[in-house]
């Protein structure tokens, strides 16, 4: 059974609530993927494996939190991020957001041939602005990732830290309530970490919400005020920050 | 909690449920506001793309010009002088540069979403938006293709007339034509990839049945019903209505308008209609 923390009384308003959410994935046992509309039993289907990625996972995150996701490769952090995100549909269950989620992907670059800055730009149309205040923006979004003097650059070439840092800056370019970050923080240097931070730190006095999944313990710690620790698809702690990162240590 | 309190709490503090496909309309607004970012890909898309040859754009022209070339001559040695126009040249090219508009549509409109997984799994955004871009990048292509088949019918001796101004109208309908094509394809290349390998086909049947390198009424011209069943080609009527503005002594049917404007508005409710259907499962299993 999961463990969920007490909180306190003088509760925030919910900026996120997940409500018994289930992730199954259908995949044959060869690891082609099938289509939902095949049923299982017709001739010619044998081997189709269900993973269940997500089990029944149910919180509520507050304005103001900073939520960190600790867990085994697999446990369902990615999926879960892309639930909360609704870039993936459930299963089962629902996922509740008081507004749209930004999210930043572990999955690689945007469009590689086309450079930096128009990237940028496609990345500001699609977050919903508009061609000239995509425009107006592109500079200091390029500015905040360190990246003005590789604009002209195809993504191609950039480096899995360039272009993380990048998609950090279109994803905060929005004033975005809700930031899903997956693993995508620990790729700058010390003055890009601490711009981030500081992005991050405005965001919460905003009555935002910071979902964060890491790998490392020390940058969980050092901003997180809660920590979820998912294991093979379900809560299996969820509190103080310390705690948690204790008893998940503890455990390898 | 139970579940129907967190429901509750989601529900007080008008929290949305996420992953769930929009309302239609609203759908459709979304899609619209973000028109800029179908147009933006599509340029840029364009400009990539023709970066990479030596002639670059160029062959946005080269390719189809070429293509008449070679069917010209071909077909002008293996099929029958009754069988074609005097005017063979200019019936041509209309015929090919037209003709490519709409397989290019059909082709990158069906490959739009499943090969767009990096933006599917990164960006949030109505993905009705992948296979129009995918269209309007072919309108641009068509927009340079235009002007040089303007070139070369005033070169040929085609006289300029006010109809000229009519292709405007009827390109517009094209394109929300290929629109509905391209929706329709993309979704079903989602489901069954399948349909990549059938789509050659298919601009093959069209393309030989289309009166492209020959002229449909003087093969036909016995054979007044299969004339007619052939004329019911929206491809093909797309087409004749171009030549028919532009070159000399092609006629306009009013039959050409009704098959046109009838299948742009079945193909293009048809296609928004499914493809709105499945916006959920884009980018899902991929």
């Amino acid at each position: 059974m999961a463990e969920t923390s007490k909180r306190g009384t003088a509760e925030a308003p919910p900026t996120v609530v997940v409500n018994d959410l289930k992730v199954t994935y259908r995949t044959y046992a060869s690891g082609r993927q099938v289509s939902k509309r095949m049923k299982v039993g017709r001739a010619g289907l044998r081997g189709i494996r269900e993973v269940n990625a997500l089990k029944g996972v149910s919180f509520v995150v507050r304005e103001g939190d900073s939520v960190g996701i600790i867990g085994h490769n697999g446990s369902g952090k990615s999926t879960l991020l892309r639930t909360i995100a609704g870039l993936y549909p459930a299963t089962a269950g629902t996922v509740y957001a008081s507004s749209r989620p930004s999210l930043l992907g572990v999955n690689a670059a945007l469009l590689q041939d086309l450079s930096g800055e128009r990237n940028v730009i496609l990345g500001l149309l699609a977050l919903g602005f508009t061609k000239a205040e995509a425009e107006e923006r592109c500079a200091d979004v390029l500015e905040f990732a360190g990246m003005t003097e590789f604009k002209d650059l195809p993504m191609r070439t950039y480096s899995a830290g360039m272009s993380a840092r990048l998609r950090f800056s279109i994803a905060v370019a929005r004033e975005v309530q809700i930031l899903l970050i997956d693993e995508a923080l620990a790729v700058g240097d010390k003055a890009f970490l601490a711009r981030s931070e500081q992005r991050i730190r405005e965001l919460r006095k905003r009555a935002g919400s910071v979902f964060l999944v890491s790998h490392s313990m020390q940058s969980i710690l050092d901003t997180c005020n809660r920590v979820i620790w998912l294991h093979q698809g379900q809560i299996r702690m969820d509190g103080d920050p310390k705690t948690v990162v204790d008893a998940y240590e503890a455990s390898q | 909690m139970a579940d129907s309190d967190l429901s509750g709490l989601a529900e007080r503090h008008g929290l949305q449920a996420m992953g769930v496909r929009p309302p239609f309309w609203r759908y459709l607004a979304d899609a619209w506001r973000r028109r800029d970012f179908a147009l933006t890909l599509a340029a840029y898309r364009l400009q990539a793309g023709t970066s990479k040859t030596r002639l670059g754009m160029g062959w946005i022209v080269l390719r189809p010009l070429l293509n008449a070339v070679i069917y010209g001559v071909i077909f002008g040695f293996v099929m029958p002088k009754s069988s074609r126009p005097d005017n063979f040249i200019a019936y041509l090219i209309v015929g090919v540069f037209i003709f490519e508009f709409f397989s290019r549509s059909f082709s990158e409109g069906a490959r739009s979403v499943i090969q767009n997984v990096n933006l599917l799994k990164n960006l949030s955004f109505p993905r009705i938006l992948l296979p129009i871009s995918a269209v309007l990048q072919q309108l641009l292509e068509l927009a340079v293709m235009v002007v040089v088949m303007v070139v070369i019918l005033i070169v040929l001796g085609e006289p300029i007339t006010f109809g000229w101004l009519m292709i405007i109208p009827v390109l517009l309908m094209m394109t929300l034509f290929n629109i509905g094509v391209a929706l329709l394809a993309a979704r079903l290349t989602v489901h069954f990839m399948d349909i990549m390998q059938i789509i050659p086909q298919i601009t093959r049947i069209l393309f030989y049945s289309s009166g492209i390198f020959f002229s449909l009424p003087l093969v036909f011209a016995d054979m007044p019903e299969l004339l007619f069943v052939a004329q019911l080609n929206p491809v093909h009527d797309f087409i004749a209505l171009v030549r028919g503005f532009m070159v000399s002594g092609m006629p306009v049917e009013p039959l050409y308008w009704w098959v046109t404007s009838g299948f742009t508005a079945l193909f293009l409710s048809l296609g928004v209609v499914l493809f709105w259907r499945a916006e959920n499962l884009y980018g899902r299993d991929q």
